[in-house]
């Protein structure tokens, strides 16, 4: 169980910046259950955006977004609608938001923040890691984790240690600043590491309490 | 003295690095920099370099504020938390430490302490923004200074030759924005590709920040090729290599010297300053700036 909470609206807007044509996309899994994915999240979400004057595309809600085979399938059913979107905003965990970014070459947006991966895990696919920072970054790195991918968790660009595009750390890793330049370079955005990252804010990797008195927390324990 | 001063009267500043010893004896260190007092225009203390636990930076620098040698104290975020950090700022402050270098560090993994926790609360750029704020009277979570608040001259790094080169010229800029005045660079042995560096540099920042190209002595043509294979943006190329295999060994140090003294020539013009990284050849340096003709 992975433990999320919504972003707040303002923080997805800026996000979507200048795009308007979006394409929802969101769990039935942990995050329906956290109220972040789910029919009722799109709902609201698709709401939200046409509020701020956004053109919803279309929605999809996928049962576990961290299952690649089932996202591959579920997305090229949407293929026309997807390719009439600037981006896609996903309404689930950091797992999730990487999986969808790893399938289709388009922008996504992180609609949560990914808190605590409670006691069971959501779907552990091949590459993508999530440490429930609780400040999801990959709107700004192309949707390559920079905590888990950087062995030093950095999030204002490489620490200039990569050589050949390996980490100083274990000459057999990608250096993931490498990956996220190169992804940011392939969808257009590599103005986005021009941003300043502020440094993170370590308390926000405490689930709430409100967050821990879920259904599956109280059948967990 | 702040280095930046040096920068503004024109100066082509010369530093050279001091690594404090692994243990109490340091007075060895500290005698063989005397050579260079007036030569040099200050030096660099590193922060438990290459991740190998040693004596600190924070200490050092003071010592060589007593004896009169200007310090750059350098400051790594791979051990401290934010609050440890700008606690050791001020500390510098309170010592007379006029210069900070900040920069990511190695990771612990590359060290004598490989199972340490690497820290890296901060990284570089948010580093050089925590002293800006300490210096505007305010720590990071925005509490008031008691008093003047502390003023630095504050440095970064750069590794020119680092592929891609575009990710370091983008972090460069979110640096000099930070308040990087000056940047020291990785080791440059390869001129024209340092030049070509340069001109993206301008045309990326301004040219408004001085740069002070890194210097390595090669010590042996195996240091060289380590180098190549180890160590993320040195190319030592072939001929240099080769120009030091070719000499008997004990004429080496002194081909090594002026292999040095010929690159900080031909780097001369394109910067504004040179950091010496002797790596305990801290004797010879003198010697390389002779040559040099500095």
């Amino acid at each position: 169980m992975l433990y999320t909470e919504n972003k707040p609206i303002e923080e997805i807007l800026e996000s979507l910046g200048k795009e308007e044509n979006i394409f929802l996309l969101g769990c039935n899994g942990c995050a329906e259950v956290c109220k972040t994915g789910g029919e009722k999240a799109l709902s609201a979400m698709t709401a939200e955006l046409e509020k701020a004057g956004k053109n919803v595309t279309g929605t999809c809600l996928v049962d576990f977004l961290c299952n690649k085979m089932l996202v591959t399938t579920r997305l090229t059913r949407q293929m026309h609608k997807l390719q009439q979107s600037d981006s896609i905003l996903v309404l689930t965990c950091g797992i999730g938001v990487q999986t969808v970014s790893k399938v289709i070459n388009k922008v996504v947006h992180p609609a949560a923040n990914t808190v605590s991966l409670g006691g069971l895990q959501g779907l552990w696919p091949a590459e993508e890691r999530c440490q429930a920072c609780g400040d999801c970054a990959l709107d700004y790195t192309g949707g390559i984790c920079p905590i888990t991918f950087c062995a030093k968790s950095l999030l204002n660009g490489p620490c200039g240690g990569a050589k050949d595009g390996k980490c100083e750390v274990d000459k057999e890793k990608d250096c993931g600043w490498q990956l996220i330049f190169e992804r940011l370079q392939k969808i257009g955005r590599l103005e986005n590491l021009k941003k300043v990252r502020s440094p993170r804010d370590h308390s926000k990797m405490l689930p709430s309490s409100q967050l821990r008195q879920t259904s599956f927390y109280d059948i967990e324990v | 003295m702040k280095l930046s001063e040096l920068f503004k009267q024109g100066k082509f500043v010369i530093t050279c690095e001091v690594g404090p010893p692994k243990g109490i004896e340091i007075e060895k260190i500290l005698d063989e920099l005397e050579p260079l007092r007036g030569k040099a225009d200050a030096f660099n203390v590193t922060d438990l370099q290459s991740s190998v636990m040693r004596v600190g930076s924070l200490a050092t620098c003071r010592l060589l504020k007593d004896r009169d040698l200007e310090p750059i104290m350098q400051l790594t975020c791979r051990d401290r938390n934010r609050l440890s950090l700008q606690s050791d700022i001020l500390s510098a402050a309170v010592l007379g430490i006029e210069n900070l270098l900040c920069l990511t560090g190695d990771h612990p993994k590359l060290g004598d302490h490989p199972a340490a926790m690497p820290v890296f609360d901060l990284d570089s750029v948010q580093l050089l923004l925590a002293v800006k704020s300490l210096m505007n009277g305010k720590d990071m979570a925005g509490n008031e200074l008691e008093g003047q608040p502390p003023q630095f001259c504050l440095g970064a790094v750069v590794n020119p030759g680092a592929d891609p080169l575009e990710p370091q010229i983008i972090k460069m800029a979110k640096k000099v924005a930070a308040g990087a005045e000056f940047f020291q660079t990785q080791a440059v042995y390869e001129v024209d590709k340092f030049a070509r560096f340069m001109e993206k540099v301008k045309s990326a920042i301004g040219g408004k920040v001085p740069v002070m190209a890194g210097i390595v002595f090669l010590k042996s043509p195996a240091m060289a090729k380590f180098m190549n294979e180890n160590v993320a943006g040195i190319h030592v190329p072939d001929e240099i290599i080769d120009e030091l295999a070719a000499v008997p060994k004990e004429k080496r140090v002194e081909k090594s010297l002026e292999i040095s003294a010929r690159l900080i020539k031909q780097l001369k013009d394109l910067c504004q300053g040179i950091h010496i990284m002797s790596l305990g050849w801290e004797r010879h340096i003198a010697t390389v700036l002779k040559m040099a003709g500095l």
